[in-house]
């Protein structure tokens, strides 16, 4: 496979993810700006959706002040925002068009009508009504690329590296939902639980899809410290910080397998994986939960440039 | 004006044979089912992503090519014909362009003016002396043919440098399978699908001879802006070969390599979908960015094999086709079983002075054009437009030849308000390597526009499946 073919996948998988975990976010934002509440309490909640989605700066300097409709807007349609869904939707078909090759034709096609049929949709025409069912839509079409390539895709380098362009982008994103949005929660926690916070830490976890696994792992109401540990430690939930680790290590040792080569990243992507395994929240909070995702983020950076020297992303 | 030949209905009267089930299908057919599975089948068609990019434009700019549903028919017996003039004549360009990088002996026979070849700059010095695998030049060949009557098939030109639009070949047949398969249970149409085989088999059966393992082959693509990247990456996903860009290639050690995730790999076929000019920086386009610089010494080495080769282009040269049933005689020693339509070169003076004076009732195209552009159509042209021509013509008149304008045949098509006759051409596609493969049917376009010749897709022509009949 060429090296550019590789670059390639890896970051169609995670313009995919990305693209999701956008609109993730953002019906969570949308939820909550719903919510009766004093105040400009709304403006907190684009700030840190904005953050958790790495496009604060980006958004403050083109619009300033906080607008849910300015937010809506740049987060959906601005192609000046590298992350914005229409981005990350003609990013994806952009990479997948020069890997055509690469890709099965159910792939192929899934990604190119979803870009067709975003493209279509004129943003003036999304109303507050309609926003929910577009974000759905959103998830649903991410979902179909990714059961197309989980059904039709030979288990080769391609699987393995679109795999790890996955993995890397959502272990990205729900360190950085944790990072921002539990952190922003973590104070009034100390409260006697209102029903406010209650749904605010629903709404933490419907970011991560896990508002209702989370009753059936544990059995118990919202409890700050549990749901830090399902999203960081827990290997049932599929958007774990453990459980990106599980999937990105077994597809670096497949790589490894595939081409009979080890390399750092497959160091580096297990002993972070060690660490996960071994970890236990009680000290992660001793030590500093923010000190504690800081340096994840920061590893699973170092993973992705390590990925791309060993494989000849671009040289 | 005189009525075309119909590929239905011939001259008028009785159906012809190849057409009769189709007829009677097509008889029974309501026009706004046939208005809906057109609509279906360009929803199949943006779906897979076979668009053309339209140049200078980005993504908005990706275009359909306008298919029409209704087939044309080629009978087995007509088919047997065009088969074997169409190999007399792919042998005929390959045997004319070895002869030429070697003693070019029909110069020295005087068949051919020899500035002709010297002063063209389609032909390169560069290749003179260098030995392909097999002798072969011009791999894969479009060869562009229209038809006047029931027995009347010409080629209007070769294309012998990097033909396009076999992919709408193999995507029209799909699509047509998938909407009117009783359509094809009641006739019986020889299958298309085996190209990508046949063009993976002609690529390795003219890899460099001394390799010790299973050569490696690469579809060398400008990218994804090119026009054709669609048919480069569709090309390349069926023969399960990489798709490079010149970028991903590099020249170590005297071997032609590609960047992959574990390092170096050399590459033994190159299939290239780029102009000569671009292969190579240090032989052919020094300005350019593009390119492989050191891929013409490897080549010239022997040590990976250029497809089509360098230098090929000579052979479907405008100026040199009017010669083109001489260089058949010359090498192949009988008549061509092809005709070509009558060509007036410019460059003679007694032609120049016919075509002045019969400017209203002749095509005149630039000997480097393609695509349709920089063309007269005489009979379609107004009078200014006949006269800002002459002024060309007369101040360059080596840059130009002439035909008469043909009356290409028709054959039923769906338009605004009816089923009505267009005028088309036919592009099979011939692979020449350790056989001469020829795929039974090809692509053919037609002009959409009623009464219009110009069946270029940027002109406003469609494409139509192309079925030859078994026997």
């Amino acid at each position: 496979m060429l090296g550019r073919t590789a670059n390639d996948l890896y970051w169609l998988s995670r313009y995919i993810e990305r693209a999701e975990n956008i609109a993730r976010l953002l019906e969570v934002g949308y939820r909550i700006v719903l919510l009766p509440r004093e105040g400009e309490g709304f403006h907190e909640e684009w700030r840190s959706t904005l953050e958790s989605a790495g496009c604060l700066q980006g958004y403050v300097q083109r619009h300033g002040e906080l607008i849910s409709q300015n937010v809506i807007n740049y987060m959906l349609f601005d192609t000046s925002n590298p992350s914005s869904i229409a981005s990350c939707l003609a990013a994806a078909r952009r990479n997948g068009r020069a890997q055509r090759t690469a890709l099965t034709r159910e792939m192929w096609e899934s990604l190119n009508s979803s870009w067709l049929e975003f493209s279509a949709i004129r943003p003036s025409a999304v109303t507050s009504d309609s926003l929910p069912e577009l974000l759905d839509w959103v998830r649903s079409r991410s979902a179909l690329y990714r059961g197309a390539m989980l059904n039709t895709i030979l288990r080769n380098d391609t699987f393995y590296f679109s795999q790890v362009g996955t993995f890397i982008e959502r272990a990205d994103s729900t360190a950085r939902i944790l990072d921002v949005k539990y952190y922003h929660l973590l104070p009034s926690s100390e409260m006697v639980g209102s029903e406010k916070d209650n749904y605010q830490w629903a709404a933490l976890l419907r970011s991560v899809s896990a508002h209702r696994s989370y009753r059936w792992v544990f059995k118990d109401h919202y409890r700050p410290l549990k749901i830090a540990d399902f999203m960081i430690l827990n290997r049932q939930m599929p958007r774990s910080l453990r459980s990106c680790y599980d999937e990105l290590t077994a597809a670096l040792r497949d790589l490894a397998v595939f081409y009979g080569a080890r390399h750092d990243c497959q160091m580096t992507a297990e002993s972070t994986r060690d660490l996960l395994l071994e970890a236990d929240i009680q000290n992660i909070f001793q030590s500093g939960l923010h000190e504690f995702v800081q340096d994840f983020i920061a590893r699973n950076n170092k993973l992705g440039n390590e990925i791309s020297a060993a494989y000849h992303f671009s040289d | 004006m005189v009525v075309p030949f119909d590929e239905m209905n011939g001259f008028g009267g009785e159906v012809r044979a190849p057409y009769k089930a189709f007829a009677e299908w097509l008889g029974v057919q309501h026009l706004d089912t046939l208005r809906q599975k057109t609509a279906e089948a360009e929803v199949l068609f943006r779906r897979s992503g076979i668009t053309f990019a339209v140049y200078g434009a980005e993504e908005a700019g990706e275009r359909l090519i306008p298919f029409d549903i209704l087939p044309r028919i080629i009978s087995a017996e007509e088919w047997r014909k065009l088969e074997l003039g169409i190999e007399q004549r792919v042998r005929a360009l390959n045997a004319f362009l070895y002869d030429i990088y070697h003693r070019q002996e029909i110069l020295k026979a005087g068949k051919i003016p020899e500035e002709l070849i010297v002063q063209n700059s389609a032909f390169l010095p560069e290749m003179i002396g260098v030995d392909p695998p097999r002798g072969i030049y011009s791999h894969i060949i479009g060869v562009d043919l229209v038809r006047t009557g029931e027995n009347e098939f010409m080629v209007l030109e070769d294309n012998t440098r990097t033909p396009s639009g076999v992919s709408y070949m193999l995507e029209n047949r799909e699509t047509m399978m998938h909407l009117f398969p009783d359509l094809f249970s009641r006739n019986r149409v020889r299958p298309v699908e085996n190209y990508p085989d046949a063009l993976l088999k002609t690529l390795e059966s003219v890899a460099p001879s001394n390799l010790d393992a299973e050569p490696t082959i690469a579809l060398l693509t400008p990218g994804v802006y090119n026009s054709a990247y669609f048919e480069h990456s569709f090309l390349a996903d069926q023969m399960g070969v990489e798709l490079v860009e010149s970028s991903d290639l590099v020249v170590v050690d005297g071997l032609l390599r590609m960047k992959t995730t574990e390092g170096m790999k050399r590459v033994d076929v190159l299939y290239r979908r780029v102009d000569d000019d671009f292969l190579d920086p240090l032989v052919f386009e020094p300005t350019s960015l593009l390119g492989v610089p050191g891929i013409f010494d490897v080549y010239r080495s022997g040590r990976v094999t250029i497809v089509n080769a360098p230098g090929a282009g000579i052979a479907d040269d405008k100026a040199i086709y009017s010669y083109i049933p001489s260089i058949i005689e010359f090498y192949t020693g009988k008549a061509p079983i092809l005709a070509n339509v009558e060509t007036y070169s410019c460059r003679e003076a007694d032609s120049l002075k016919y075509v002045l004076d019969h400017l209203a009732e002749l095509v005149v195209k630039e000997v480097h054009g393609s695509g349709g552009y920089g063309m007269l159509v005489g009979p379609k042209s107004t009078k200014e437009q006949i006269e800002t021509f002459r002024a060309k013509l007369v101040a360059n008149p080596k840059n130009y030849i002439a035909q008469p304008t043909l009356s290409l045949s028709t054959c039923p098509t769906l338009a605004d308000t009816s089923v009505a006759p267009r005028h088309l051409d036919l592009r099979p596609f011939v692979l020449i390597g350790d056989q001469v493969r020829l795929m039974p049917g090809g692509l053919t376009r037609v002009a959409l526009k009623k009464g219009s010749l110009v069946v270029n897709s940027s002109q406003g022509g469609g494409t139509k499946d192309t079925w030859v009949l078994q026997e």
